[in-house]
């Protein structure tokens, strides 16, 4: 016990002390913030060119002027269309907009022209469009003598709310509460199926090198390999729940952070594009909203659940990536294939957590999260669904019963695999050694 | 008493007997040839000497007691095949392997300075292992062999990429070692050193135990009644009575002795005839020779 605890000490001392390791877990948080704000920034930015547009009303069809929005200015001019679009270029105006007469109200179809010798931008295009189309509703409801109460009765905003039943059910299925589980659980399904893959191919690559460097000897004269194989297993899982730990923390931080510093309201990166339009009431509402949300959902039984997955995920994956680590020779290529039956369910388990999101419910989410090689990532994505805590409890079960076998079963092949040199190993070859006495 | 003991040990791998019914016991205190060809199943042996696996039948006594996994605590074991974690730094490296062998971290630290001084090597603490050249990671890595002060000490080809000066150094420690009472078992192919440290050996061949037994008792029962003699005069041809010459290089007979004459008379033949000698000296095989021989009958 004592010197499972040296091996798992030194395996994650010397892990987390490495200039890389701290730099990685800094900087990838601080440069995911930094990410946000750049999109956010690029996204909010508004033109600093600014257009003048005349317009010329033919068709008397705007009351007023339309609208000048951020930079684009507006100005209706009482010259006609031939003169103007010959003094243009002193009158310093970018484009002319010509609205004709309306031939028939009833038409859908109503054609405007723009002149101008520059391109029509993307920025300028919607706003004449928007701002002729509010005038021209006007102008028909007039012309048309239409009462406009009854005109806005017809537009209805239709909200469908989700009801429970029985109390129970009460938290679970409000309307914004599928959604923030949907977002959460492809969240923690996808932190999974990353950790399980970094992790584990940590493993690999440091008996590869214990291998090579030809101290696993050395080590194996003192200690036991499954010792030697464990202390590596939980020095590294224990790396991973660190920097897991830390990003937890400061994620969150630098959010605050950067909102802070840049103005930039984090509850608009769903819609960065869009943010301009919201009413900034609403989202503040809708900001608050989620947070209740998503202090709502059981964070005690989440993040215990969470733990006990990714723990039983990486102790399924890492082992078998320490006994493929231990066939390997010194090459790394050559033994890539030996790592492709361990990517396999991983890929596997990832694809169908991606659907799970979408229907937590159908049988190939259900039993794919029952399924221990599945499971942690699957029921990960499941968790803040509110599983039934029989498919909880057997997946639970099953996740340690096959973490155990296989942490046994890597263990056999390792002890033979890190004294065997120079042989290129066959899958065959691995299976044969779980049976080799020692 | 011996320090280890084995007892008809075998070891088979995949359709492959590795060891087959080998036998000795290295006694305390000598140090000790494990000798034979690459594959001979030497680090089979030694494997199974310090627990790393397990005899399939047979038995193994370290000190009298049945060998078990307490046992490689008092074992100091450096396999041919050995490295260092690359990224640690000496100090903390050593530490880590006296710690895996049972010392508390004082003690560790205590005999890590004292071995450092030893081999003028203190400021090396604070280095990187990849910083150090392959010969100062061989120093290391004798250190962390003899740290917790084993009884018995495995060296397979200790020299094996050490220029002559290290070679020569840890050489001396390992006299001091045996000297101190540590028993030593030496294996290697390279019968030039076996024939300069170890008392005892054992020959291992295809996985059998070939010749066992003192270095000097071995040299002496496979003489073949030869000798060497440099004389001044030439030699009678009458001598073909007692003795064959063999070989002459460079004014030096070598004659291989009648059945039934030995020395005295090979002696008192040349005085008789007024043959003056500048030297005369029997000729023992050397370890390689019956290496090579015993190797090749089988």
């Amino acid at each position: 016990m004592d010197k499972l605890w040296l091996i798992i000490k030194r395996e994650y001392l010397t892990r987390v002390k490495r200039r890389s390791f701290i730099l990685a877990t800094l900087l990838t948080p601080l440069a995911m913030g930094l990410f946000i704000v750049v999109i956010t920034v690029i996204f909010s930015y508004e033109s600093d060119d600014t257009k003048r547009i005349a317009i010329v009303d033919e068709g008397k069809i705007l009351a007023g002027n339309i609208a000048s929005d951020g930079n684009i200015f507006f100005r209706k001019m009482d010259t006609d269309l031939e003169t103007l679009k010959q003094n243009l270029p002193q009158e310093d105006y970018n484009g002319i907009l010509y609205l004709p007469p309306v031939a028939d109200v009833l038409d859908n179809n109503y054609e405007i022209y723009f002149y101008s010798d520059e391109k029509l931008t993307l920025d300028l295009e919607p706003v004449i469009l928007r701002g002729v189309s509010r005038a021209l509703r006007e102008y028909k409801i007039n012309a048309l003598s239409l009462d406009k109460r009854q005109l806005e009765a017809l537009d209805t905003d239709i909200e469908l709310e989700p009801r429970p039943i029985t109390a129970a059910a009460e938290n679970n299925t409000g309307k914004l509460a599928s959604k923030i589980a949907a977002a959460m659980g492809f969240v923690m399904g996808f932190v999974m199926y990353l950790t399980v893959f970094i992790y584990g191919m940590m493993v690999m690559r440091s008996v590869m090198e214990e291998k090579t460097n030809r101290i696993v000897e050395v080590m194996i004269s003192s200690v036991k390999p499954f010792q030697l194989m464990m202390g590596k297993i939980i020095g590294v899982g224990a790396v991973g729940l660190t920097q897991l730990a830390i990003w937890l923390i400061l994620f969150p931080v630098i959010l605050v952070i950067s909102s802070l510093f840049f103005g930039v309201d984090p509850s608009q990166m769903e819609a960065p594009a869009g943010a301009g339009q919201i009413d900034p009431e609403e989202t503040q509402a809708m900001v608050t909203q989620i947070m209740a949300e998503i202090s709502n959902l059981n964070w005690w039984v989440i993040i215990p659940l969470f733990v006990a997955y990714f723990l039983g995920g990486y102790f399924i994956y890492a082992s078998l990536f320490a006994a493929v680590g231990s066939a390997m020779g010194d090459d790394l290529g050559e033994g890539q294939s030996l790592t492709i039956p361990i990517t396999i369910p991983v890929l596997l388990a990832f694809y169908i957590m991606i659907a799970t999101v979408e229907a937590p419910n159908s049988s190939l989410a259900v039993w794919s999260s029952i399924f221990p090689l599945f499971s942690p990532i699957v029921m990960a994505a499941r968790i803040p669904y509110d599983p039934p805590a029989w498919q909880l409890l057997v997946s639970i079960l099953l996740l340690i019963g096959t973490a155990i076998g296989l942490v046994w079963l890597s263990g056999r092949i390792y002890r033979i695999g890190i004294l065997m040199y120079g042989k290129k190993t066959s899958l065959k070859e691995l299976v044969r050694w779980l049976f080799v006495k020692m | 008493m011996d320090v280890l003991q084995l007892q008809d040990v075998v070891k088979q791998y995949h359709r492959h007997k590795a060891v087959d019914e080998v036998s000795f016991s290295v006694p305390q205190g000598s140090i000790f040839g494990l000798l034979g060809p690459n594959g001979a199943g030497k680090t089979s042996l030694i494997r199974i000497i310090t627990t790393i696996t397990r005899a399939d039948t047979g038995h193994v006594f370290f000190e009298g007691e049945p060998l078990n996994t307490a046992h490689p605590m008092q074992i100091g074991y450096m396999p041919e095949e050995r490295g260092l974690y690359k990224k640690m730094k000496v100090g903390e490296h050593l530490i880590y392997l006296a710690r895996l062998k049972g010392l508390d971290k004082a003690t560790a630290r205590q005999k890590i300075n004292a071995w450092l001084e030893k081999f003028e090597i203190t400021d090396w603490w604070n280095k990187k292992v990849d910083e150090l050249s392959k010969g100062m990671q061989q120093k290391i890595q004798f250190i962390s062999t003899v740290v917790h002060e084993p009884r018995l000490l495995i060296l397979d080809e200790p020299f094996s990429g050490l220029d002559p000066i290290n070679t020569n150094l840890i050489k001396e420690e390992i006299f001091k070692l045996h000297q101190s009472g540590t028993t030593i078992i030496f294996s290697t192919h390279r019968m030039e050193q076996v024939e300069e440290i170890c008392e005892y050996i054992v020959l291992i061949n295809k996985g059998q135990n070939v010749l066992e037994g003192k270095v000097a008792d071995i040299k002496e029962n496979f003489k073949e009644n030869l000798y060497e003699l440099e004389p001044l005069d030439t030699l009678p041809t009458s001598l073909e009575e007692i003795a064959t010459v063999v070989n002459e290089r460079n004014g030096i007979y070598k004659v291989k002795l009648t059945e039934g004459v030995d020395s005295t008379n090979l002696l008192r033949y040349l005085l008789d005839h007024g043959v003056r000698l500048r030297a005369f000296r029997e000729v023992l095989p050397s370890l390689n020779e019956i290496f090579i021989r015993q190797v090749n009958q089988l």
